[in-house]
C-alpha cells in the first residue's frame, strides 16, 4: 500500500472509511511533512492543532457510525488570501501585519463543515499579483522541482497560487486551496505538475476572501488529480448570499458525472493560441493531447477567437482598475499595520502606510489602476478595456457555436528559476496569455499536468468549457489525465 | 499617452501612496512601459459595443430590509492599530 503521505483526497476518503487508518494518523503525517519543510518557505503559519481537531471530528464520528462528509479526514493547505477565523491572514503583505480574522471565509468555512483540516496558511504572491511567487513579502516560495541538469537552481513554483503549488506537489499537503484571477490556479499548477481547476465566475463565493479583482477572483481546489479536484470543488461552492455575484444554483455531484468518454463531445483549437516562441516541446505536447481526446472520442474542430491578442492588455487594466478600488480600504485605521510619522496628520499617515505596507508590483498595479480610472482617461482606458472584454466573450460564445471545449496550452513555458523574469514586470504578465482570456469570460477551466519537458520540468495542458460546464471540463481533464499516464514527482531534497 | 514625473506623483498622491524623487523618477518608465503596451486596445473597433459588467448574467438580488448581522462592535475593533472607547483611533484631523 502507498504511505499516507502519497496519498490525494480519494485515498484519504476511502483509507479512512475503511479503516485502513484513522484520520488522526493521516493529520500527523502531514503535520510532519509540514514542519519538515520549512526550506520551501511554502506555509506562512503552521496550524497542526486545526488539523488535528477536524481528525478528531472525523475519528469520533465514523467510530459513532454517522456519515462522513466529502473532505473528511482530509488535511488541507489553506492559500493565505481566505480568511480564517483566530489565524493569522496577510495575503503575503505587510500591510495586513498583525490582522487576524474574526470571522471565517465561506469557502474555507465550506471546506471544514465537509470535515477538511487545514495544516497551514500557504504563501503566495502578494495580493495575489504575480505569476512567480516573488512579490510575497515573507519571501519566496521554492518549487520542489529541480531541472535535471543535476544543477540546484531554485525555481518558481509559478504564482499567486505558488504555495499551494508547492505543498501539492511536494506531497506535503494532500491538496490546497488556490484563488486564480488570470490564471493562478491553473499555471502554478502547471509549473509542478498537478491539477489544479478555476470554475465558472460565481461558483464558489468571494465572502472572506481577500479581494484582488472582483470580477474576476474565484477560488478553486488545486490537488493530485482530476477526481481530487472534483470532490474538493463540491465542497467548496454553493451558494453564498454574502456575495451578491454569487451564483444562486446547486452544486453539481461532479466527481458521481465523472466519466471519460468523450463520445459526441467537439474540442476546439483556437488557432490564436499558437503564439510566436513557443518552445516546440509545448507545441508537442498540445498535439498529443489532441490525440488523447481524439483517443477518447471526441472530434477536433479548427477555431477563432479572434480578439485573444487584446486579452492581456485588457486584463492589466481591468485588475488594476478593480485593485486600486478594492485595495483602498488599507488605510492604517481598522487593521493591519500603521505607519504613523512623527507630528503626521491623517493623510500623512495614509499615505506613510500604504507606501511600507504594500509591495513594489502593488504599489505599481494600485497606480496603473488609478491612473486608468482618473478622470480624462476613464473612457481611454477602462471603458475601451470592458468593450475589448465584451469583445472576448462574444468569441468564446461564437466558438461554442461549433464547438464544446477548447484544448491550449496552459502556460508558455515551463517553470523558470527565481530571479530570471523578476526584473521586468511585461515578461511576467505574458505568462498569463493562456488563462486570461478564459478570466476574463469567466469559464471554467482545467490544468492537467501532461509530460515533461527536456529538463525534466513539467508542463500542462488547459481545458476550458462553457459557463457552468464543469462536468464537460472535469471530463475532458480525466480523459487526458488517463491518456497522459502522467507520474513524475519532484525528488525530495528539503 | 505617456506619463512624466508631475503626473506619477499626481497618481501617487490619488492613491495615497508616499513616493521618494527617486522612486517617482523609476516609476515614470516603468509606468510608460505598461501604458505603452495597454495602448494597443486602441487599435479595436468598439464602436457598436457595450462595456461588459457582468461575464455571468446574474441579476443583483433583493433580500427583505432586516437586521441579519451586528452588535459586533469589539469584533470590528479587535484588529485596529488604534482603538479607545470603542472607537477607531487616528492621528487629530482638527485644531
Amino acid at each position: 500500500m502507498a504511505e499516507i503521505f502519497e496519498l490525494g483526497i480519494a485515498g484519504i476518503r476511502t483509507g479512512v472509511a475503511s479503516g485502513d487508518f484513522t484520520a488522526k494518523e493521516v493529520a500527523e503525517t502531514f503535520i510532519d511533512r509540514v514542519s519538515a519543510a520549512k526550506s520551501l518557505n511554502a506555509v506562512l503559519v503552521e496550524t497542526p492543532d486545526h488539523a488535528l481537531a477536524a481528525a478528531e471530528a472525523t475519528d469520533k464520528a465514523k467510530a459513532a457510525g454517522e456519515t462522513l462528509g466529502k473532505m473528511a479526514g482530509v488535511p488541507i493547505g489553506m492559500k493565505d488570501l481566505f480568511c480564517t477565523e483566530g489565524v493569522a491572514t496577510t495575503a503575503a503583505s505587510l500591510i495586513l501585519d498583525g490582522f487576524t480574522p474574526q470571522y471565517e471565509s465561506t469557502v474555507s468555512a465550506n471546506l471544514f463543515k465537509a470535515g477538511a483540516g487545514m495544516l497551514g496558511k500557504l504563501n503566495m504572491d502578494q495580493f495575489a499579483m504575480g505569476s512567480s511567487n516573488e512579490t510575497s513579502a515573507f519571501g519566496n516560495v521554492i518549487s520542489p522541482w529541480r531541472r535535471n541538469d543535476g544543477g540546484n537552481t531554485d525555481l518558481a513554483p509559478g504564482g499567486s497560487s505558488g504555495g499551494s503549488a508547492a505543498v501539492v506537489s511536494g506531497r506535503i499537503c494532500p491538496a490546497a486551496t488556490g484563488t486564480d484571477t488570470g490564471g493562478s490556479i491553473r499555471q502554478p499548477a502547471a509549473f509542478v505538475g498537478i491539477t489544479g481547476f478555476k470554475p465558472t465566475y460565481g461558483r464558489c463565493s468571494r465572502w472572506g476572501t481577500i479581494a484582488f479583482a472582483s470580477s474576476l477572483d474565484q477560488a478553486g481546489p488545486m490537488a493530485h488529480d482530476v477526481r481530487d479536484c472534483a470532490i474538493m470543488l463540491e465542497a467548496m461552492a454553493g451558494f453564498d448570499p454574502k456575495d451578491s455575484t454569487s451564483l444562486d444554483l446547486p452544486v453539481p455531484e461532479w466527481e458521481a458525472g465523472l466519466k471519460s468518454d468523450l463520445t459526441g463531445k467537439r474540442i476546439g483549437i483556437p488557432k490564436e493560441y499558437r503564439v510566436d516562441n513557443m518552445p516546440p516541446e509545448i507545441d508537442a505536447l498540445w498535439q498529443k493531447g489532441i490525440e488523447w481526446l481524439q483517443d477518447a472520442g471526441a472530434k477536433i474542430v479548427d477555431v477563432s477567437l479572434p480578439h485573444t491578442k487584446y486579452a492581456l492588455p485588457a486584463y492589466y487594466i481591468i485588475a488594476p482598475a478593480e485593485a486600486s478600488s478594492n485595495l483602498a480600504r488599507y488605510d492604517g485605521v481598522r487593521y493591519g499595520m500603521r505607519d504613523l510619522p512623527d507630528g503626521a496628520g491623517l493623510q500623512d499617515m495614509y499615505a506613510a502606510t500604504r507606501e511600507s505596507g504594500f509591495g513594489p508590483e502593488v504599489k505599481r498595479r494600485i497606480m496603473i489602476g488609478t491612473y486608468v480610472l482618473s478622470a480624462g482617461y476613464y473612457d481611454a482606458y477602462y471603458t475601451q478595456a470592458q468593450k475589448v472584454r465584451t469583445l472576448i466573450s462574444q468569441d468564446f460564445d461564437k466558438a461554442w457555436e461549433s464547438c464544446d471545449l477548447l484544448l491550449t496550452p496552459t502556460a508558455p513555458s515551463a517553470a523558470f528559476g527565481l530571479g530570471e523574469k523578476a526584473d521586468d514586470p511585461l515578461a511576467m504578465y505574458l505568462n498569463d496569455v493562456f488563462t486570461v482570456p478564459s478570466s476574463l469570460a469567466g469559464l471554467p477551466a482545467i490544468s492537467v499536468p501532461a509530460g515533461l519537458d527536456g529538463q525534466g520540468l513539467p508542463l500542462g495542458l488547459q481545458i476550458i468549457g462553457k459557463a457552468l460546464d464543469e462536468q464537460s471540463v472535469f471530463n475532458a481533464g480525466l480523459a487526458m489525465e488517463e491518456r497522459a499516464g502522467f507520474v513524475a514527482k519532484p525528488e525530495q531534497w528539503w | 499617452m505617456s506619463v512624466d514625473k508631475e503626473t506619477v506623483k499626481k497618481i501617487a498622491s490619488l492613491s495615497r501612496i508616499a513616493v521618494t524623487e527617486a522612486e517617482a523618477d523609476a516609476l515614470v518608465p516603468e509606468l510608460n512601459n505598461i501604458l505603452g503596451w495597454v495602448e494597443q486596445l486602441g487599435e479595436v473597433d468598439c464602436s457598436k459595443v457595450e462595456p461588459m459588467t457582468a461575464v455571468i448574467p446574474n441579476k443583483l438580488r433583493l433580500r427583505d430590509d432586516e437586521v441579519t448581522d451586528g452588535n459586533v462592535r469589539d469584533k470590528v475593533l479587535a484588529n485596529a492599530p488604534v482603538a479607545e472607547h470603542g472607537f477607531f483611533g487616528v492621528p487629530k484631523v482638527i485644531e
